[in-house]
């Protein structure tokens, strides 16, 4: 139990200790402590920023939806309009061809009851011509009374 | 007839004596390598050769024992530090890691400077001294009797009963305190805090001798009462141990005694486990205090 030199080798192989400890020891394992912090932390925030992602995502999503929606229904109401408008035209077409069908009868009609009275106007004068010849019981000379029966046709 | 007893027992009772005290003094012996007095170097058979020896000798056991620890532990240490990995860590990382962060966190909290060297110094400290301390835990003959088979006249086995390591460690503790208080305020500084305070300046040579006495307690106080606990447990290991060596064949006391021995021992040696870890925490603890305090101004 005496003071000798082995103090001052227990002194230089506390330093050498101290030194090769903060060297070869602390360093590498600290750094490994500090990495794998950094690491838990990046990966907190990551899933922070997917989770705000998601966030933004789904209000996006939804907003996109109803959008979507609007213009559905924009859609089907212009639809509708552009439908009853074109009922409504068609309507007028047809009136409007009804009416001119209607008038073109009407016109062909009367035109057919003019021809009808001509040639009936004509017949009768034929007609009657002839009753007069036999009333009379002699031929009556057409030239003669030409006039007499035009007169008599255009009467009728 | 009762004096012839008395006698008798008394005579038993010295021998034995004589035999502990050779018993305990053999444990207490460190292995000296040194001049020996006819002048030649080699190992110190006896206390007193030992102690002719003077200060240029060396305590080969408390040498070897502690340079092993220290390079045990470095390389357990150093081969984890080798592979860390910052994804999850194996068994062996888990426990340096943990380690790691004991030493960081008491170093954080008693050391407010900023100084890359304190922390490892402290974890340095704490395994080393603890490992020293363990080896306490050895049954105290083991090894002993081991070198004496091998021709090796002592063996004391835990360095740190070995005033020369721990005034080893303290001194070095010292040294960096000295270094940082004259770095960090300066030698002026430095001088001021150990003159100008706690009494006014006028009173200056007082001061000097009270700050003196504080600066010196340090290392001191540091280096003994690591050996002063660890060097009482190896006693007290050394006298529970004569009691089984007191056996003297199966007659009620000596069965008794042998059964203390047992009872007693592994009681003592619990008991230590908590001395061994203490002591390292104080030992590292107190340097980082010390260390503290040589970084800061304090008026």
């Amino acid at each position: 139990m005496n003071i000798n030199a082995t103090l001052l080798a227990q002194l230089i192989m506390f330093v050498l200790f101290v030194w090769f400890c903060m060297k070869f020891v602390w360093t590498p394992i600290v750094a490994a402590l500090d990495a794998r912090k950094k690491q838990i932390a990046d990966g907190l925030a990551d899933a922070e920023r997917a989770k705000q992602d998601l966030e933004l995502a789904a209000k996006r999503s939804a907003e996109l939806l109803r959008e979507a929606k609007e213009k559905a229904g924009e859609i089907v109401a212009s639809g509708e309009k552009r439908a009853s408008e074109i009922v409504e035209e068609a309507k007028a077409q047809a009136k409007v061809e009804g009416e001119r069908i209607i008038t073109g009868a009407k016109a062909e009609i009367d035109q057919e009851v003019f021809r009808a009275k001509e040639q009936l106007r004509t017949q009768v004068s034929a007609i009657a011509l002839a009753g007069a010849g036999k009333i009379l019981g002699r031929e009556i000379d057409a030239k003669a009374h030409n006039d007499l029966l035009d007169k008599l046709v255009a009467e009728i | 007839m009762s004096s012839e007893m008395a006698q008798e027992t008394g005579e038993v009772a010295h021998e034995a004596a004589h035999t502990s005290a050779e018993y305990i003094h053999h444990h207490l012996q460190n292995l000296t390598y040194g001049q020996l007095p006819d002048g030649t170097w080699g190992v110190a058979h006896s206390a007193a050769e030992a102690k002719a020896m003077g200060f240029w000798a060396l305590n080969l056991d408390t040498f070897f024992m502690s340079l092993l620890l220290g390079l045990v532990i470095m390389y357990f240490f150093r081969s984890v530090a080798k592979s860390a990995v910052s994804g999850t860590p194996g068994g062996l990382q888990n426990f340096c890691e943990w380690a790691v962060e004991f030493v960081d966190s008491s170093v954080r909290g008693s050391f407010s400077g900023k100084n890359a060297m304190v922390a490892p110094l402290a974890l340095t400290i704490f395994f080393w001294v603890f490992s020293m301390n363990l080896m306490d835990l050895i049954p105290i003959d083991w090894v002993p009797l081991l070198m004496k088979s091998l021709g090796v006249p002592f063996f004391k086995v835990v360095p740190s009963t070995d005033p020369n390591a721990t005034f080893g460690m303290a001194i070095g503790v010292f040294l960096l305190v000295l270094y940082y208080s004259v770095k960090m305020k300066g030698a002026g500084g430095f001088f001021a805090e150990l003159a100008f305070q706690p009494f006014p300046k006028f009173l200056l040579p007082f001061n000097l001798i009270l700050e003196g006495v504080n600066l010196i307690a340090k290392p001191i106080s540091l280096a003994l009462r690591l050996f002063g606990n660890m060097y009482a447990g190896e006693m007290i290991f050394i006298l529970i141990a004569l009691m089984g060596g007191a056996w003297a064949g199966f007659s009620f006391g000596g069965v008794t005694l042998f059964g203390s021995q047992i009872l007693l021992s592994l009681g003592w040696a619990i008991f230590h486990i908590l001395i061994v870890t203490l002591q390292a925490f104080i030992f590292m603890t107190l340097t980082v205090v010390y260390l503290d305090m040589a970084h800061q101004e304090h008026h």
